[in-house]
């Protein structure tokens, strides 16, 4: 839901801390300027970031659902909008309009496994499923993270992986595309953790997020280990502008991307997403 | 010390060999022996002859393309429950990359020379074994793909 009364009306939020994540990826820390404006949201939601005279991008937010301040997002610059967003420092300000869109269904998957895959950046707009998910850890069975990066060096959220990795309940598996002799972890794809993982497909919630070619081969193969289509929720990307489904620029077949999504329930979208064009 | 009855049952434990019978399984056991590799050590040198494939029974082993004047690329790990090696299958039965073993690493080697006696003598082994490289190699490619295209990228 958002909070604010006209959802086309950006809210001046300072910069509180800039983290750098990756060479391309880095983290804002939000606060609102007026110190008062709350913005709740759930895990999958995305905010419209506007750089005052730049443009204004689809974000998602990879902070604390329970924690309403800061406001957290991780942007990989790779526009002319987020690589000046890039530039930006404390105390800088950008509007917000949000949060919008669908989340993750972490209240339907109470009482199942989770299996999380992530891939490249994809693993921030999960990262608020997997805190909701650990705060709430009795009320769900096994929890799996499975992430894959192009090389270790693209790791991102390094320091958070290693110590979800350190819990006693809850299975981390990390794999890179390729690596140099140092690295001592997994080489390979991501879809080769979801082959060999020891989950159980008919008590199995998926949440898959990352590049689109990536969810197509985690869900074939979630679907070769019988994981149904109707298990697996997988969010997208459009090319989201006024992100309230006015404006089309996200249309997804039937769906806009930025109302109807962008967490989807895969069998809801199967048939789009092999589509040569769409 | 493992004996063959014990190599037998070793191979009958391993997922490679899930399902394969217990007489083609002994059979295999007489080409079988145990190795072990500490970390770092390699269990195969690129460009050497192909003369043996490998069930990873514990640990874990990284293959590198080695590169003149660099430092070699990991391009795949494998690991327990896996195989390492199908040069064995294919003319020149050279070795196309190095294999290290990243840890202390127990494996189930199975001699080349001594399999293709065995095949010589029983087709039904030789498709068996075939029947299990072939979703090996398949995915292999495949994992060869996706990392071509960049699938994070």
């Amino acid at each position: 839901m958002t909070h604010n009364a006209d959802p086309m009306r950006p809210i001046p939020y300072r910069i509180h801390r800039v983290r750098s994540e990756l060479a391309d990826t880095f983290t804002l820390d939000l606060v609102p300027e007026d110190g008062v404006h709350s913005l709740n949201f759930a895990p999958g939601q995305f905010n419209m970031v506007y750089l005052f005279g730049g443009g204004e991008v689809p974000i998602s937010i990879s902070g604390d659902p329970a924690r309403t301040a800061p406001l957290v997002h991780t942007i990989r610059a790779v526009g002319p909008v987020t690589r000046a967003m890039k530039a930006l420092g404390r105390g800088d300000t950008v509007g917000i309009r949000g949060p919008f869109g669908t989340t993750w269904p972490v209240i339907e998957a109470e009482g199942s496994d989770v299996v999380i895959v992530a891939g490249g950046v994809g693993l921030a707009p999960l990262r608020p499923a997997i805190y909701h998910i650990l705060a709430n850890r009795e009320k769900y069975g096994d929890v799996r993270l499975y992430y894959g990066a192009r090389t270790p060096d693209d790791i991102l959220f390094l320091s958070e992986l290693r110590e979800w990795r350190g819990r006693f309940d809850m299975i981390v598996e990390v794999t890179v595309d390729s690596a140099r002799g140092y690295w001592a972890g997994r080489v390979g794809v991501v879809t080769h953790l979801l082959e060999r993982g020891r989950y159980d497909p008919e008590e199995t919630v998926a949440l898959v997020c990352g590049p689109e070619i990536m969810m197509r081969f985690a869900i074939k193969t979630l679907n070769q280990r019988g994981v149904d289509n109707d298990q697996i929720y997988v969010s997208m990307e459009r090319n989201m502008k006024c992100a309230i489904g006015f404006c089309g620029h996200c249309q997804f077949g039937p769906y806009f991307v930025c109302k109807d999504g962008p967490v989807f329930r895969f069998d809801q979208i199967a048939s789009l997403f092999s589509l040569r064009e769409l | 010390m493992s004996t063959k009855i014990g190599l037998d049952r070793l191979i009958r434990e391993h997922p490679f060999f899930q399902g394969m019978d217990a007489e083609a399984c002994e059979t295999l056991a007489g080409c079988a022996a145990n190795e072990r590799f500490n970390g770092g050590e390699y269990l195969i040198r690129q460009g050497e002859a192909a003369n043996k494939f490998y069930l990873i029974r514990h640990g874990s082993v990284a293959q590198e393309l080695r590169v003149p004047d660099r430092e070699s690329i990991i391009v795949q790990t494998l690991h327990e429950g896996e195989i390492l090696g199908w040069s064995w299958l294919v003319s020149p039965y050279r070795w196309t990359m190095d294999a290290r073993a990243m840890q202390l690493t127990r494996v189930l080697s199975l001699d080349a020379e001594c399999l293709r006696g065995k095949f010589a003598n029983d087709p039904t082994l030789a498709y068996e074994l075939f029947k299990r490289f072939i979703p090996v190699m398949a995915s292999r490619l495949q994992t060869s793909r996706l990392q071509l295209i960049d699938i994070y990228g």
